[in-house]
């Protein structure tokens, strides 16, 4: 062990002024503990890795130095584990009762991963597009990765198109949710409706449909199949009991069932209205007929819901008039009935 | 989790990763690596200074980490098993798959072979993680953004046929293109206006007809591009500001619309906005019918009712 010491001491130079000695140390204490447990094909226990690895140098028969050592010994192991090494235990024989530790390469190692120029400025782009978002670092992280693996990435490449990604903190515990077949409980706030209710779900899976976020799974309480937008989740989800608790139908089509929900409609409706000339440029664009005339354009409106559309048409007052159908006529009059009662000077007062 | 203790974990994930790095460059310029991997040039050496006491145990000069200079260029002649980086984790697997399948959404279709072709292999690196429970559907008008975005990559002023929805019309104007972007679902060409002397936003499925014209894309020098990371409309303290009293079927437009304020208020919920433009917030909040009541200003308050009294008039008039 001297001899050892005296070696690297030999090798090491004056540790650098921005890295605090302490830092430097534990860095190069893992360092070496990564390589020694993907050197090794037995498992080692923490004595045989204490009397190997430097840095962890302790009297193991004074308990508080004993102690001390296996306190570190844990923070390296959580440290490593959170880096993602994939730390195996196990024991060397039958008869070792102390559990031991290795590495195995190929569970360590990224597989190869041949990408074309093309195909690694794509990645490289993707890993950009986070760039204002949670999941930047991860993306960045990744990506150094592929470099690492021998992927050139030019970080000059565009594609023509960059789509700005963003997610609601509700994303990150859904997903893993989802991945872990975990149930969740969550808070939703509807617009409609006065007060946020409690929801809990299995989450089959996340949805980025038309750029905003829902999930999909099936409502515990409602006992159905059940999307919900992630904006409207008010404070943290909360995943709660065993993984692998429950399985998504088989060929689950998750945009499907957000599409089915949220989704635009059949216009299938013809409205006929007559507009000022000039006016109501947003209709025009609608409109899959304009016949011109002296005094006003008469257009045929394609629609899906009446209330809808007679919401569009009051908003364009006097310049459009409904020629029918008749209910959508009797819904725009009663609409703009409701407005002018609504707005009489009287009733316009701002509440103290 | 420490500020410390985060640092510590990226420092070793980065010397995780330097070795494999510099054993697929031989002879990288120090200079060239610390700005590919973004760190400054001294951070490096110092990561190359730790890694080079770092070694197999035995910590012999034959088991450490070795590595030759050769003048401001390095080569790594020993790696001592760090031969690899480390396998994708769940977050990155994640994230570079989501950002793959937007991409992919949203790139026209010359680029897509490219991205699909990454993203399976990607998926394929990263084995049971690629397996990410998100699905993409953007609602792309392929054909019409492939169109604006050749134009764009051209080089180009162009001629553009736009709709306002703030002032309900359709305008010619003349623009030098910047780039085009895709936030919250939908796709805008951010340009310089020339009619307007300022960047604009243009979102491509308002973009009735456009021409692509001789003269080369002229903007400004150091225009300011949009910050678009928390959406495209950005409120400024200086538009109109709208009081309203909503009722429950019209909830969603504080949801949709960018809301100073929404304070429940008996059934009813008390919202200001402001409005880029008051006729289109006559054009909104007329819309909404009887489910919402307009508070001020008084202007369009006066109106709001005045239009839908006028409208009224043309049903009553003989024949109406």
């Amino acid at each position: 062990m001297v001899q050892v010491e005296a070696a690297r001491r030999g090798r090491s130079h004056v540790p650098a002024a921005s890295v605090s000695k302490v830092s430097r140390t534990r860095t190069e204490r893992l360092v070496n503990l990564v390589i020694c447990l993907l050197s090794t094909r037995r498992f080692l226990t923490a004595a045989q890795i204490a009397a190997t690895v430097p840095g962890y140098e302790h009297d193991p028969d004074d308990p508080r130095d004993h102690e001390a050592f296996q306190r570190k010994f844990e923070r390296d192991k959580a440290e490593l584990r959170e880096l993602g090494v994939p730390l195996e235990t196990g024991t060397a024989s039958v008869f070792d009762t102390e559990p031991g530790y290795r590495i195995a390469h190929r569970e360590y190692a990224l597989p190869d991963i041949l990408l074309s120029p093309d195909e690694a400025a794509a990645v490289g782009i993707a890993a950009r597009l986070w760039q204002h978002a949670g999941l930047a670092a991860a993306a960045s992280s990744g990506l150094a990765k592929l470099r690492a693996a021998g992927v050139d990435v030019d970080p000059h490449a565009t594609l023509g198109v960059e789509p700005v990604v963003t997610v609601d903190p509700a994303f990150g515990p859904l997903t893993s949710a989802a991945r872990d077949r975990r149930a969740v409980t969550f808070t939703y706030r509807a617009p409609e409706v006065d007060d946020p209710a409690t929801r809990r779900l299995e989450p089959w899976g996340v949805v980025c449909w038309q750029g905003r976020w829902y999930v999909v799974g099936h409502d515990r309480d409602r006992g159905a199949t059940r999307c919900f937008r992630l904006s409207r989740i008010v404070g943290p989800v909360r995943a709660s009991g065993p993984a692998r608790a429950f399985a998504p139908p088989r060929d689950v089509d998750l945009i499907s069932h957000v599409a089915q929900r949220f989704g635009p409609v059949a216009h299938t409706g013809r409205a006929f209205v007559t507009v000022r000339p000039g006016r109501a440029a947003g209709l025009r664009r609608w409109a899959v007929d304009v016949v011109p005339g002296p005094d006003s354009d008469r257009l045929t409106v394609p629609y899906a819901d009446v209330e809808r559309l007679a919401g569009t048409l009051v908003g364009y007052g006097a310049d459009v008039r409904v020629e029918g159908p008749p209910e959508l006529r009797e819904t725009v009059i009663q609409q703009l009935k409701e407005v002018v009662a609504r707005h009489e000077p009287l009733s316009t007062a701002v509440p103290t | 989790m420490t500020q410390q203790h985060r640092t510590s974990v990226d420092r070793l994930g980065r010397l995780l990763n330097l070795v494999p790095y510099l054993l697929a460059r031989p002879g990288i310029r120090v200079a060239d690596a610390a700005a590919d991997l973004g760190v400054t040039e001294r951070q490096l050496r110092e990561d190359l200074e730790l890694l080079w006491v770092c070694g197999l145990p035995g910590y012999g000069p034959g088991d450490l980490i070795d590595m030759a200079f050769d003048g401001d260029r390095v080569t790594v002649t020993y790696d001592a098993g760090i031969d690899r980086p480390l396998r994708l984790t769940q977050d990155e697997a994640l994230a570079l798959v989501v950002a793959l399948r937007m991409l992919a959404e949203t790139s026209g279709t010359g680029n897509r072979d490219a991205i699909e072709h990454a993203l399976a292999k990607i998926e394929n690196a990263a084995g049971d993680l690629a397996d990410a429970p998100v699905a993409v559907r953007l609602p792309a008008d392929a054909e019409q953004l492939d169109a604006i975005r050749a134009a764009v990559e051209g080089g180009h002023a162009l001629h553009l046929t736009y709709y306002t929805a703030a002032r309900d019309e359709t305008t010619d104007r003349v623009v030098d293109p910047l780039r085009v972007i895709m936030v919250g679902g939908r796709a805008y060409l951010e340009a310089w206006c020339r009619r307007a002397e300022a960047t604009r936003m243009f979102r491509v499925d308002r973009i009735d007809a456009f021409t692509v014209l001789d003269e080369p894309a002229a903007p400004p020098p150091h225009v300011d591009l949009h910050d678009v990371s928390d959406g495209v409309f950005h409120p400024t303290p200086d538009l109109p500001l709208v009081t309203l009293r909503v009722g429950r079927g019209s909830r969603w437009i504080t949801e949709y619309y960018p809301c100073e304020e929404v304070r429940h208020d008996g059934d009813e919920w008390l919202v200001t906005m402001r409005v880029t433009d008051l006729g289109w917030a006559q054009r909104l909040l007329l819309g909404l019918g009887a489910d919402v009541t307009v508070l001020g200003p008084a202007e369009l308050v006066e109106r709001i009712r005045a239009q839908a009294a006028t409208a009224l008039d043309q049903y009553a008039a003989p024949g109406g």
